[in-house]
């Protein structure tokens, strides 16, 4: 087991109070696995996996739960030894390549930054590397790509130099937060391929953050559906997409276009908004946006239970 | 890259030239602006203002007036006073240049070193009592009139502890050639550059810092982190170097206008005689010729200083290399 979360609960206080930005979310990956965690803006997908980095720098963050890397407990780590682990064990790959690099910097120059900050190799050594790195993605010339500075690249070649440096020190886990989102479809199965191959090569474990069903159905092993700060259904790419459990997750899947059959006039869309972390609604958190919603939605919030495939619903409950 | 040097230099030109053209339209053709007047004083007879009007060459075309001046500003160098007719304006602005340089310059390195410095230190201790305490003092440094600070800092240096072992190294006001007494130029000039220095320390340290804040919150500040980087090299070598423009563009602004004769409140208290103090004289006689000059040379390096502001902007900022 290469991560193990338990319960982590991350809140932060605002002017209106304080916020539960994540509410007891817990997981497992094994290793070289991929997992995708999926839900709207605002669901707590990326600030669970920041938790899991350390980067939530927010002094009015409060982080607690369990995080086990590898049998170690992250939560309260000095930042000493977590900066040894981040970027060196656990790396990450952000959502904007457009504005993840430093600007005045060579991509070369920063990818053996990192290199260096974790091994003690000389800098002809480290750029020797990022040559290596750099065609590992695809780039068709990774000698002249090294001294070509972010602005100078596409967004799906800095996104190729960003997993590049992510892989610069062979992480055991890769933190993909919605990697994908910001680029062009035919760049976004590029760099899908390229997750893909690497994981096979690597070994490295994957939690890839997205909000687009279409990329967790080509990529991920094991799926967490997540809504207002709490997982709402987990299981394997094939338990979720062939027999989905929480209304949520069916109400996501079915607003995916179909490829066969009749074109429907209109996709079918989930009423209402994901509310306000501030004003959660009493009950379930989904439950004014259900269609299936019932009495005991309205008071208590239902637990997700254990069991490899589990949904959060009393309804799933019930049957 | 030739041409692109060759077409900034021609941009100087050009901007030198429009700001001679309305200085000196602002003294000759303004109405009511008439230069024979003002030299032969109040109640002078027709006869005389006519005289002195052949006499200084008012009686001609103004474009003829224009050229002529330019002439003996730029070609021949023989410009004179209409003041004081026979003193030499061009050599007078070429004595004054080397004492404004030597206050701006040594004022200069003291504040970009002494407010990199707090910007860091204050941005780096965000929020904690050093960093509320050195904005403070910025602030108080910026609200300080240099006028003000100047003759406060005489009137302990050179008059109430004067004798005290803390300030008997301060040598009376005036300036001192470098190359006659380099000792005596440093020591003339500390007080005047710490003086003209904590205006801009204030500015610059606040300017800094809130720079750097903003950049820590950047996207690639974050990337920085899950580098593993330490937060040390985070600020130095993500945040600080990002943050420089904002710093090299006020300074660009500033190191020029100063030069060009802004220092001259802290010229006057300590006593130097330069450019700043050359133009306020002129001013004070109306003295068109010597204003000329003193324009003409404060405007040169203001554009000079725009020019190598523009040419760091390109050594800091990769991105604008390419246009």
């Amino acid at each position: 087991m290469i991560l193990s979360v338990r319960d982590l609960r991350v809140s932060f206080r605002t002017h209106d109070g304080p916020v539960r930005a994540i509410d007891g979310v817990s997981f497992d990956l094994e290793e070289s696995e991929i997992l995708g965690v999926v839900g709207e803006s605002g669901s707590g997908k990326t600030v669970s996996l920041l938790a899991v980095m350390g980067l939530i720098t927010d002094p009015n963050a409060t982080i607690q739960g369990s995080i086990r890397y590898k049998g170690r407990e992250l939560v309260g780590l000095p930042p000493r030894e977590l900066r040894r682990l981040r970027g060196n064990e656990i790396a990450m790959i952000f959502q904007d390549p457009m504005t993840a690099l430093t600007p005045v910097y060579t991509i070369g120059w920063q990818i053996a930054e990192q290199i260096r900050a974790h091994r003690g190799v000389s800098k002809a050594k480290a750029m020797e590397r990022v040559e290596e790195l750099l065609a590992e993605v695809n780039f068709p010339n990774p000698h002249e790509a090294m001294s070509r500075y972010p602005h100078q690249l596409s967004g799906g070649m800095r996104q190729r130099a960003v997993i590049a440096m992510a892989l610069s020190c062979d992480p055991a886990l890769l933190v993909a937060d919605e990697p994908t989102t910001a680029l062009d479809v035919t760049v976004q199965a590029g760099i899908l391929d390229l997750v893909r191959k690497l994981r096979a090569k690597h070994k490295s474990a994957v939690v890839f953050i997205t909000h687009d069903m279409g990329v967790v159905s080509e990529l991920a092993d094991r799926v967490m559906v997540m809504y207002a700060g709490r997982v709402v259904e987990r299981g394997t790419r094939m338990e979720l997409f062939s027999d989905p459990r929480h209304p949520y997750t069916r109400a996501l899947l079915g607003s995916i276009p179909p490829l066969t059959g009749q074109k429907p006039r209109r996709l079918p869309a989930i009423p209402g908004s994901p509310p306000s972390l501030l004003r959660l609604p009493q009950g379930c958190a989904f439950g004014p946006r259900c269609p299936v919603r019932y009495e005991p939605c309205e008071s208590g919030r239902p637990g997700l239970g254990g069991g490899a495939h589990a949904a959060a619903c009393f309804r799933v409950a019930q049957a | 890259m030739i041409y692109a040097i060759l077409r900034r230099f021609g941009q100087m030109l050009f901007v030198m030239f429009g700001i001679s053209v309305i200085v000196f339209l602002i003294f000759f053709a303004t109405p009511g602006a008439d230069p024979a007047a003002r030299i032969a004083g109040r109640n002078a007879s027709p006869e005389v203002l006519a005289a002195v009007r052949h006499s200084f060459g008012f009686d001609q075309p103004l474009y003829v007036q224009y050229t002529r001046m330019m002439e003996k500003i730029f070609v021949t160098g023989d410009l004179t006073s209409f003041v004081n007719r026979g003193w030499k304006v061009v050599p007078a602005v070429m004595d004054s240049i080397p004492v404004t340089l030597s206050l701006v310059f040594g004022a200069a390195v003291l504040w970009v070193v002494v407010s990199i410095i707090i910007g860091i230190v204050a941005a780096a201790t965000r929020d904690s009592w050093l960093d509320k305490l050195l904005m403070a003092l910025g602030l108080l440094g910026i609200s300080m009139p240099v006028y003000w600070l100047g003759e406060v800092m005489n009137l302990i240096t050179q008059s109430r502890y004067h004798d005290s072992w803390a300030f008997s190294w301060v040598p009376p006001l005036g300036y001192k050639n470098f190359s006659d007494d380099p000792r005596g130029w440093f020591l003339t000039l500390v007080i005047p550059w710490i003086t003209l220095a904590i205006l801009y320390i204030g500015i610059y340290g606040r300017v800094l810092r809130a720079a750097i804040i903003e950049s820590m919150q950047e996207d690639y500040i974050r990337t920085a982190r899950a580098k593993g980087l330490s937060e040390t090299r985070i600020l130095f070598r993500h945040a600080l170097r990002t943050s420089l423009i904002a710093f090299v563009t006020l300074f660009g602004l500033d190191f020029g206008a100063l030069v060009g004769g802004s220092a001259l409140l802290t010229e006057v208290v300590f006593g130097l005689h330069g450019i700043g103090k050359l133009t306020y004289d002129a001013l004070q006689n109306l003295d068109l010729p010597m204003i000329m000059a003193t324009v003409m040379y404060a405007s040169m390096f203001v554009v000079i200083a725009n020019a190598v502001v523009d040419f760091v902007y390109i050594l800091l900022d990769p991105r604008l290399r390419a246009s």
